[in-house]
């Protein structure tokens, strides 16, 4: 079966919208073929700086024949009603429809369309300048005096259709001014003529020879196989970077890699700073020395050129530049160091962190102080942590960090170990802004802990104060990751924090004239936010909290905790402090997993649904003492006891936190629950009876509300 | 080579008015207008009317000129290698942008010797926008052997209007360019006139007095106070002269584009020499950036009712 061959050639396509448009292409195409009745048998789409190319195999040389009954008229129908049908089914007289013989309603005309399948050529032709045009690009745009759009201007087009043994022809296509041909050109240096292509492979073979490897994969095997070995090759390593390495494969048709050098003075700035300014301005990796681990003074590029030199007036090219923008990373670094970073704290001031939310300045002093009432939670110097939180936002007005978003915090430590701070409170600077994401770590030293949770709050209290909450998608302020953030940090470091009230203080701190704040001259934040205007019930903690149990259940589900089990924990409703809610969770799990923990909540269950039924019924609730006195079967009175004695001892438990042996006083009720239910028959004739017994169901399901809501729990 | 053919005085390699004279010859060849610089500040070629106001309207334009480009809050003192507030760039536009300008551009490389056997000229994404002139197009900054050297923009939308037939502009940033081509690591080192000896003049001969003069005038002691009497007197008279400007009984022409966008190019001047001078805060930044951009519009607007942006 005849293949397909499509290419589309440009001027440059920028590298990060490539690989989506080779996967856009083999869509576009093969959806409407398979649309068109063409079912083929393989797709494959490669792209180049320069062109988007796309072969199918096997695609049949029709599409099959279609047969269609088309209903006429009854025989002896007016005229008018005989013509209409005679019309729409494409027939010249009734002598082409047969009739069909219908005893009750009367015998009708029914004309048989036979629509032979075309020629897939020709549905080619009509699919591919559709795809041309309607073309998802990003960003697309016009040229010169033409309408058709494309990410660049489009320069030809390549369109062969046959089977693998013969030549293909050309689909016959024009969009705008191109008609589709089979001829292409090869890299834009090294070998421009126009070259004649056939097949896939042949297009593929050709392209090699004419210096253009079409196969985005290869070209990053290339690059990073050439790079590997380069760097070996001197007693080096290749510090690999995927994201550099798309790109750059994305920028060249003919990979050559070469390796440069620049002056190891400039090995005195911090690794970082280095490989992100050659990596973000020059698109070039760096290397390191395997034995220390630490950059060594070279550099990888690739170029898109064989030159006739060897690639030396490359190489001097590129270290020129490189020398000139490390030379200016250099200045910055310098530069920076030469400020203290508490010196840099008054500009703050006149810097908006948000609107409503006050300068970045009073952000940092709310910071301050809801750090240093943390620190003895955490169990951190509180002199530390108030100097880490003072420092760790003013590698933010630094040089460096200026030129290199990416770098802050990281800078920030390397400041404050430059001017001799302590070890823990440089690491602060850096560490108090994870974790970042999922995969990021968490931060495990005391002072970076309460700064890192100084600076989630007081960003979650905020936006909460000031009603910008996530919605839906959207997240502008990442407070999703920052409410994560919090809770990672609270439950990999085993810490206790009472969050409904830390909140509200710190939300009273916001909203008011707060206590005495340590890091700024500019004295206490006054009153910079809004939130006093919110109506007094609306309760800030309250849904900030609902927020942080919501994001606790998507983290534990993640972990594979039972989403039931986390909603019987948290519909206790008393619950702020994310340590103990998780550890309630796994008691539960736990008990659960036992033969007593199953009866029970069977029994716990039965005796809600009863309770349910007969409340519903008599329109009144069960609820209060259980009168002794009213008790007449033994298990009655023994269920009665034990409900006592099991309640007592789980909250007990539950207030020295020892959940599970709260779990093994409710494992208590079992047999007592079981051997009620088979034995007493709950809907008594005597009413004060009936009623005495909902009433001792009812202590059940209130003995199991001190370890959690079994009614929430499935199964 | 053409080079070859000149004096070694005239030769890019090492004359700065050498580069900018094959760069003029090149395109004198191809069939454009030479113009000269536009008599007024403006902070990048592409405000020089037979930019902006030509890239609009049906009408085939080509056009290359130099045009000293101001940047108030890139004086550096003369201190910086790099650096300057006043520096030349060479703008070529080309209406309808020809099929083979991606060639045209490399060939005129090659002009100025630079040989792609032997280096590695690259189009890498690079989008362009002007808030100012409400202006955007796509296309690349052209890398040789890592740098950049121009910047090369199919014109989709300027002064808010969209562009049809499309305008390619090609901007070459001369002095870089100059570096790379005379092997230089200073700007202020570059051979102005190509000659040796007594008569060598460098380009810190020609500059490096005025780019310490400007970065005190625009850091330290342009006058705030006229600067901002003066955005506000340009912003009033390019009203003044656009609403005068309308004739005809639909008022569908218009006869005084020119002069009104000139009050425009002020305002946008006087605005960087404020924000230069710190006194523009964050959020007043972006209303003077909107109020420049309004007078580009409605200019815009005026040029299109005129012969040359092919009103009549």
């Amino acid at each position: 079966m005849p293949d397909l061959l499509l290419e589309l050639f440009s001027e440059e396509i920028p590298a990060r919208m490539q690989a989506r448009a080779a996967e856009d292409l083999k869509k576009m195409v093969t959806d409407r073929l398979v649309d068109a009745g063409l079912v083929y048998e393989g797709a494959t789409a490669l792209v180049t700086p320069r062109r988007l190319a796309l072969a199918v195999q096997g695609i049949p040389v029709r599409q099959p024949d279609l047969r269609e009954e088309k209903k006429g008229p009854r025989v002896g129908a007016p005229e008018k009603a005989v013509e209409g049908f005679l019309k729409s089914a494409g027939l010249a007289s009734l002598d082409q429809a047969t009739v069909q013989k219908d005893p009750k309603k009367g015998d009708f005309y029914v004309a048989l369309i036979e629509k032979p399948g075309r020629p897939a050529i020709d549905v080619l032709a009509e699919i591919l300048p559709l795809v041309v045009r309607t073309f998802p690009w990003p960003k697309s745009m016009r040229w010169g005096s033409g309408r058709l759009t494309w990410v660049r201007p489009l320069h030809s087009i390549v369109a062969t259709f046959g089977p693998e043994t013969e030549d293909p022809d050309v689909v016959p296509f024009t969009v705008d001014h191109i008609t589709a041909s089979d001829t292409t050109r090869g890299h834009r240096f090294l070998a421009p003529d126009v070259i004649r292509v056939k097949h896939f492979d042949d297009y593929v073979q050709k392209l090699e020879a004419a210096k253009v490897v079409a196969d985005p994969a290869r070209r990053r095997d290339i690059v990073l196989h050439e790079a590997r070995q380069l760097a070996f090759a001197q007693g080096f390593e290749l510090v690999e970077d995927q994201g550099l390495l798309d790109e750059v494969a994305g920028l060249v048709e003919w990979p050559v890699v070469l390796m440069g050098s620049f002056d190891p003075a400039f090995l005195k700035i911090p690794d970082e700073v280095i490989r992100a300014t050659i990596r973000a301005n020059q698109k070039c990796f760096v290397v390191r020395d395997p034995k220390t681990g630490k950059l060594a003074p070279r550099f990888i590029l690739v170029s898109n050129t064989e030159a006739v030199d060897g690639g030396a007036a490359i190489v001097a090219g590129n270290e020129r530049v490189i020398r000139a923008r490390l030379a200016d990373a250099k200045f910055f670094y310098e530069t920076d160091l030469k400020t203290r970073l508490e010196d840099r704290l008054p500009k703050f001031s006149q810097i908006v962190f948000h609107e409503k939310l006050g300068t970045q300045g009073q952000r940092i002093a709310r910071i301050g102080r809801l750090a240093v009432e943390l620190a003895p939670l955490v169990g951190a110097d509180v002199e530390k942590v108030r100097r880490a939180a003072q420092l760790c936002k003013a590698d933010l007005l630094t040089e460096v960090v200026g030129e290199f978003p990416e770098l802050q915090g990281l800078m920030g430590k390397y400041y404050a170990l430059a001017q001799g701070e302590d070890s823990s409170v440089a690491a602060a600077c850096e560490e108090h802004y994870k974790p970042q994401g999922p995969a990021d770590r968490v931060p495990t030293d005391p002072v970076s802990i309460a700064v890192a949770l100084a600076d989630k709050l007081d960003t979650l209290v905020g936006f909460w104060a000031i009603d910008e909450k996530p919605t839906g998608s959207k997240d502008p302020y990442a407070l999703r990751r920052a409410a994560l953030g919090v809770i990672r940090i609270v439950l990999e470091n085993g810490l206790r924090l009472a969050l409904r009230t830390v909140c509200g203080t710190h939300l009273g701190v916001m909203a008011g004239p707060g206590p005495a704040i340590h890091a700024l001259p500019e004295g206490p934040s006054k009153a910079a936010v809004d939130a006093r205007d919110k109506p007094a019930h609306d309760d800030v903690p309250g849904s900030l909290l609902a927020f942080f149990a919501d994001r606790l259940k998507v983290q534990l589900r993640e972990q594979g905790a039972r989403h039931d089990l986390v909603d019987a924990v948290l519909a206790l409703d008393v619950q702020d402090d994310l340590l103990l809610i998780v550890r309630r969770v796994e008691a539960l799990a736990k008990f659960l997993d036992t033969e007593d923990g199953k009866n029970l909540l069977a029994g716990v269950k039965r005796a809600t649904n009863i309770l349910r039924i007969e409340e519903k019924r008599d329109g009144t609730r069960y609820t209060g003492a259980v009168d002794a006195g009213l008790l007449r079967d033994v298990e009655e009175w023994q269920l009665f006891r034990a409900i006592e004695a099991a309640q007592a001892e789980a909250e007990a438990a539950v207030a020295r936190e020892d959940f599970s042996a709260a779990m093994r006083a409710m494992a208590t009720l079992r047999p007592h629950v079981d051997a009620f239910f088979e034995r007493v028959t709950v809907n008594a004739d005597e009413a004060p009876v009936r009623a005495n017994r909902l009433r001792l169901l009812d202590g059940i399901r209130a003995a199991t509300f001190a370890v959690a809501d079994f009614s929430r729990i499935e199964g | 080579m053409p080079d070859i053919e000149l004096p070694p005085h005239m030769r890019p390699q090492r004359s700065f008015q050498g580069l900018i004279l094959a760069l003029q010859r090149y395109w004198a060849d191809y069939g454009c207008v030479i113009l000269q610089p536009y008599d007024m500040e403006v902070g990048a070629g592409t405000f020089h009317p037979a930019t902006t106001l030509r890239a609009l309207g049906p009408k085939p334009w080509n056009a290359a000129y130099v045009q000293p480009s101001r940047r108030p809050k890139d004086g550096r003192y003369g201190e910086n290698p790099n650096r300057l507030q006043h520096y030349y760039q060479f703008q070529v536009i080309l209406k309808p942008s020809p099929e083979n300008l991606q060639q045209l551009y490399l060939d005129s490389l090659a002009a100025i010797g630079i040989d792609t056997r032997l280096h590695d000229v690259r189009f890498v994404e690079d989008d362009w926008e002007s808030p100012t002139l409400g202006a955007w197009g796509l296309g690349w900054e052209c890398w040789c052997d890592g740098m950049e050297v121009s910047q090369f923009t199919y014109f989709q939308q300027v002064a808010g209007f969209e562009c049809a037939p499309v305008a390619g502009e090609l901007t070459y940033g001369l002095e870089r360019l100059a570096m790379y081509v005379q092997g230089v690591e200073n700007v202020y080192d570059l051979a102005f006139n190509g000659r040796d000896d007594d008569k060598r003049v460098t380009y810190g001969d020609v500059f490096l007095q005025a780019e310490q003069e400007y970065s005190r005038h625009n850091f330290e002691h342009a006058d705030t106070d006229m600067l901002f009497e003066q955005f506000r007197m340009a912003e009033g008279a390019c009203r003044k002269y656009l609403d005068a400007g309308w004739s005809g009984a639909g008022k569908e022409r218009h006869l005084m584009a020119l002069p009104a966008y000139d009050q425009c190019i002020k305002a946008s001047h006087v605005f960087n020499l404020l924000d230069a001078r710190g006194v523009i805060s964050v959020t007043e930044r972006q209303s003077y950036i909107l109020r420049v951009r309004e007078l580009a519009k409605a200019c815009g607007a005026a040029w299109l009712a005129t012969a040359g942006g092919g009103a009549g």
